[in-house]
């Protein structure tokens, strides 16, 4: 079981009263960009075996979609955070480094 | 459409369950910290409940729904009135007030304390213990399949859920509330 804490209000949400969103921090390409980054936005997701970064929704409580950065083979949360960044905030990268040292080079990957 | 919820369900068990009926609702929403919402409800004789909380006066209550969200409670015919005049506190403020008493049904849940929140617990992953949920504290959660928010005071428990879903609500709630299903967990 999964739980998370939704940063907006503050309840630790089973997975269940959650919905989730996917990969986070994509790049909306639009219809400007090349043919690969097109698809690449439409249909290409990593699947790491270890850190990941989601979106999520809280459904059955506030409504606010927020972001989550949890392992996905031990389901270890390391933390959610707000919606309006475009990438994983300081106090996250630094629980990462801290627990999975290498993260960083492992999601460029 | 069914109106178990506003023509008096009952089911009587380990605990007791029962429709509320006709309950006044008005969904507020606004920036929280706004003054002039804290105006507003006050002329109303009303205060801005904490996160995940209530704050009550007599037969109206100001529950807290989400971070830009007020769910005001009071009697079914006073609503319209009501909404309309929070609407004119209001109305410099980027704010929506609107009456959705309809769109909702409340429930009661009355007997033993341990056993109320045994009966909610078989149907919601939220932690119904009194640590977790001490009297006054809402929690919007899951209800076996459907969205539900859920609260303790004065010795009851309560329910709102939608209406499209009232028959399921009570239904799962009276099952889970039948004589013979006490666990004894809580
Ligand atoms: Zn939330």
């Amino acid at each position: 079981m999964l739980i998370l804490t939704c940063p907006y209000c503050g309840v630790a949400a089973d997975e269940t009263e959650l919905h989730p969103g996917g990969e986070a921090h994509l790049t909306r390409e639009g219809p400007e960009s090349d043919d690969a980054a097109f698809e690449g936005y439409l249909f290409h997701r990593k699947n790491p075996k270890g850190v990941h970064f989601e979106r999520w929704r809280h459904s059955h409580g506030c409504g606010k979609w927020f972001h989550a950065a949890r392992c996905t083979v031990t389901l270890e949360v390391f933390g959610s955070y707000a919606a309006q960044t475009t990438e994983p905030p300081q106090e996250i990268r630094e629980i990462l480094t801290a627990r999975r040292p290498g993260w960083d080079q492992e999601a460029k990957a | 459409m069914s109106n178990i919820a506003r023509d008096g369900a009952r089911a009587e068990g380990e605990v007791l369950v029962e429709g509320q009926g006709p309950q006044g609702m008005i969904s507020l929403r606004c920036d929280l910290g706004a003054a002039a919402l804290k105006t507003a409800l006050a002329g109303e004789g009303l205060a801005l409940p904490a996160p995940l909380s209530l704050t009550r006066e007599g037969a109206r209550a100001v529950l807290w729904m989400s971070p830009d969200e007020l769910m005001l409670l009071c009697p079914y015919d006073e609503a319209p009135a009501l909404c309309a005049r929070l609407s004119e506190a209001l109305s410099g403020t980027h704010a929506l007030v609107a009456v959705v008493s309809d769109a909702r049904a409340a429930f009661r849940l009355t007997g033993e304390e341990a056993l109320l929140r045994e009966t909610l617990a078989k149907l919601t992953p939220a932690d119904m213990r009194p640590e977790a949920m001490p009297e006054g504290c809402v929690r919007r959660t899951r209800l076996a399949q459907v969205a539900a928010a859920i609260w303790f005071e004065a010795g009851a428990a309560h329910v709102l859920a939608f209406r499209s879903g009232a028959d399921y609500v009570f239904g799962a709630l009276a099952y889970a509330g039948r004589s013979g299903a006490r666990v004894g967990h809580l």
